[in-house]
């Protein structure tokens, strides 16, 4: 069974990759498609996020749900960018072509539509770069690499065994809500929303609860077998950076500068293709 | 043996925690030699935690307190080495398999106590493929915790203390979330590791029967923070502490006492099989011959009805194939069976948690595929293994009344069902305190009384005494008789413990592989061979020793032996 959003093992030349280059280049990419609204960046971005996300091989069924989720908030910011500034576009690029009028300053005008398809363009070059980090990037040697760049090893080591207890923690919520829902608690749509915010506490109590035991014994057992003795400690699931990481690493940002000079030569942060 | 050092040496040795008046442990004075097994048993509160404790260094480094005397462990102080030092000398494999997995593969699990050594990766990968070879875990390395059994968890475990090479293996209950047949494998394990690695053993557990399934060497008896017995297994088993302390001794033994044998030493009564039982057999024999128990009268009103139910999660991989049962008011039933067999799965889908593939689930003889969680509540109450998974309010009275609350009962009304039930509960005197000041018992019973105030037609219970020691089981399996008996309430467990099946339950349901296999008296589940291997379940002892004892109808004295037992627990 895949579950959302976990790390799964695949034999491809990205999950071959160190966990720092992978977060490297997330973060470069990542404020590069911040900091970018050149439309010629994003575009080539975007095929590139594309390149990377079937190479990774990640399928559907990894990353759907999330990918909706996103989709939602992505169509939401759309609309409230029009509808809190509707003549951004037009401030933007200097020009006002309107091709649909509507009430009083809301006119849907050309320049708005591409701004706004700017900012749709920024979320599709990100979401499958995130999306790739976490699906190819294995908890464990990513702990490992943030501990080799110099991350404290009890910080990077907490990253590692939140995500162990995570299923652990989801099979405790289920039984939970079941039990407290057969008690009758009602959590499905039949209770008003305010009704049913009330009615979590009936699960989360217990939830923090029974979490805390488990904290109580994954704690004595973590110290019974040495952990935090030493200043260092090594790594099972560590990987050495080999050529590989390296040569990713500099494209990544050759990319980047590449990408930023493009964006900022012409003094402003926009590409104008009404002027 | 006296020129040998001891490994382990308590001298006049008490220990009090910071935050209690009393001392947990009063005037230890205990040797362990290398290489010796040793059984630790006790009640729950005896103080044989804490005595572990002291072993590992969790006292006095994580559990601070007051100690007087001395302990040295391999010639040294425990205060010198620090709880780091000691991990070096003492491995400890937690009762939780669960919780302390560490790792997110089998590989690192056992790695983990190397990283914290800075051992180098190649090294490692080395070292923990041998020690993976030794526990048979060595197909699993990369799989997650999730995918695994309680028994393959148990020996990641088990191999992550061993990669450090401790000369002492600690071992805390066990036996307590595994099935029988599991727990029995595990036993062999260890002694199978003690010999061939030549460390030294101990063991901690309350089910003294299923630990003694192997040869140790000496078993020490904890009793209100003092040491109580220190002798062979042969010698203990004769002397009748055990009974004094509350421990549950072995069912062949107190079946050989209720036919007014003397058991001695020199018979070896440690275990069954190889027991000398020609001086009892004739007492045996003629014991079951005078009992004379009566024919029951069936009951036929049907409470719950399951017609050719069929589950499955993955299409083509069914979890539950074919079930059909009836459960009749009034009785008390186990289901039984391997973990993972679809225990739990039937009971969600009873309670509606999930929904059959195909089939009927009939409550009062009514079809309920239409009814919701929350109305199949009202009718069916689950109790759920753990109490602190169910309760939800701070105050006893609020979380009892929690289920009327919800449905909108008039508050008059609230307060008199919830007391009614408080003290049906024995819960009436603490009904205003807060539920932090519980004992676990008494935790379990607040989650019972929760449920017990809607007055359902039948209780569910998910593994009732899992965890506790013999007095706790009793308490909590007496209180579950009674409502049964004086409030015909019925009632249906879910279980590992061949005891309380045997003990308290007229019908067993045996579930292996996704189907009934069984559905009979305790008695004839475990006299049957093929059944017990099939359900990963234990033949009992009684069996044995019926059979040892040339009966020939050792289904018969098994139930002969439960139906005295229940007579001269209701005479008490």
């Amino acid at each position: 069974m895949s579950r959302i959003l976990t790390y799964e093992e695949k034999n491809t030349w990205i999950h071959g990759l160190s966990g720092v280059t992978k977060f490297l280049f997330f973060l470069v990419w990542s404020i590069v498609s911040m900091l970018t609204y050149d439309t010629r960046v994003l575009a080539v971005m975007l095929l590139l996020s594309f390149v990377i996300f079937k190479v990774s091989k990640t399928s559907w069924k990894q990353v759907g749900t999330v990918f909706k989720f996103i989709l939602l908030f992505l169509v939401l910011n759309l609309l409230a960018v029009f509808l809190f500034s509707p003549n951004q576009g037009t401030a933007i690029y200097g020009t006002r072509t309107v091709l649909v009028p509507l009430v009083g300053r809301y006119s849907i005008t050309k320049e708005q539509l591409f701004y706004e398809f700017n900012i749709m363009l920024k979320y599709f070059t990100v979401i499958p770069a995130v999306l790739m980090f976490i699906v190819t990037t294995n908890p464990s040697e990513f702990a490992a690499s943030l501990n080799k760049v110099g991350v404290s090893y009890k910080i990077s080591y907490a990253i590692a065994i939140a995500l162990r207890y995570v299923p652990d923690v989801q099979s405790d919520f289920t039984k939970i809500k079941h039990a407290q829902e057969a008690r009758g608690i009602e959590m499905s749509k039949k209770a008003s929303l305010m009704e049913r915010i009330k009615n979590m506490s009936a699960i989360l109590f217990p939830l923090i609860f029974s979490s805390m035991d488990r904290i109580d014994v994954v704690s004595n057992a973590m110290e019974l077998r040495g952990f935090g003795k030493n200043k260092r400690r090594t790594w099972y699931a560590g990987k050495k950076l080999t050529g590989k990481d390296y040569a990713v690493m500099i494209a990544t940002v050759l990319f980047a500068v590449a990408a930023l000079v493009i964006t900022f030569y012409d003094g402003n942060r926009f590409y104008n293709p009404f002027q | 043996m006296n020129q040998i050092e001891p490994i382990i040496e308590f001298k006049d040795f008490t220990f009090k925690y910071r935050a209690q008046v009393e001392p947990t442990l009063y005037d230890i004075n205990l040797s362990v030699y290398p290489g010796e097994k040793v059984l630790i048993v006790g009640p729950s509160g005896s103080g044989k935690s804490t005595l572990a404790h002291c072993i590992n260094g969790l006292v006095p480094f994580s559990f601070p307190g007051e100690t007087t005397g001395e302990l040295f462990i391999k010639g040294q102080k425990p205060e010198k080495m620090g709880i780091f030092g000691l991990s070096k000398i003492v491995g400890t494999v937690l009762q939780d398999t669960d919780g302390q997995f560490v790792g997110l593969t089998v590989a690192e699990d056992i790695a983990f106590a190397l990283e914290n050594d800075c051992l180098k990766q190649e090294d490692m990968k080395k070292r923990v493929s041998d020690v993976a070879n030794v526990v048979e875990v060595n197909e699993l390395l990369h799989h997650a915790p999730s995918e695994l059994s309680g028994g393959q968890k148990q020996r990641v475990s088990m191999a992550g203390v061993m990669v450090d090479d401790v000369d002492i293996l600690l071992f805390d209950e066990p036996l307590a979330n595994l099935d029988p047949a599991t727990g029995k494998k595990a036993i062999a394990l260890i002694d199978q590791i003690s010999r061939d690695n030549d460390v030294t053993v101990l063991i901690i557990e309350h089910r003294l029967e299923d630990a003694l399934y192997r040869d140790v060497d000496r078993i020490i008896v904890v009793g209100e923070g003092r040491i109580v017995a220190d002798m062979s297994p042969d010698e203990l088993l004769c002397s009748g502490i055990l009974k004094e302390q509350g421990i549950r001794e072995p069912l062949y033994l107190s079946a050989l006492e209720h036919a007014g044998c003397t058991v001695l030493p020199q018979s070896k009564p440690q275990h069954i099989e190889s027991m000398d039982l020609s001086p009892y057999e004739a007492k045996v024999t003629e014991w079951f011959k005078q009992i004379e128990r009566p024919k029951k009268e069936p009951v036929t009103e049907e409470v719950i009805g399951i017609t050719d139910l069929c589950f499955s999660y993955v299409p083509g991989q069914p979890i539950l194939k074919n079930i059909n049962f009836s459960i009749h008011r009034g009785e008390m039933v186990s289901i039984v069976g391997k973990n993972g067999a679809g225990k739990t799965t039937l009971s969600n889908l009873i309670c509606g948690f999930l929904t059959p593939d195909q089939g009927e689930i009939r409550l009062n003889g009514a079809d309920i595929s239409g009814l919701s969680i929350k109305e199949r509540g009202e009718k069916i109450g689950l109790v759920m293994q753990n109490p602190n998974q169910m309760i939800s309010k701070p105050m006893i009275f609020d979380e009892i009344a929690l289920g009327l609350t919800v449905r909108g009962v008039p508050k008059d009304e609230i307060k008199e069902r919830v007391n009614a039930t408080l003290k049906i509960c024995g819960l009436y005197p603490f009904r205003n305190w807060p539920v932090s000041a519980l004992s676990f018992g008494q935790k379990k019973r607040v989650t019972i009384a929760s449920i017990l105030v809607m007055n359902p037609d039948i209780l569910i219970l998910d593994e009732p005494t899992a965890g506790q020691d013999y007095r706790h089981y009793m308490e909590i399996m007496e209180f579950l008789k009674e409502l049964n008996e004086k409030k015909g309430i019925t009632i249906l467990m879910i279980t590992h413990d061949m005891h309380l099946m045997l003990e308290y339950t007229d019908r067993a349901i045996v579930v292996a592989d996704g189907e009934i296999i069984m559905d009979s008296t305790p008695a004839k589940v475990l006299t049957d061979e093929t059944v017990a291997k099939r359900a990963y379940l234990k033949k009992t002892s009684l069996y044995d020793l019926a059979v040892k004892c040339n009966i020939k109808e050792p289904t018969e004295f098994v139930d002969s032996f439960i139906y005295y037992e229940r007579e001269l627990r209701e005479n008490v």
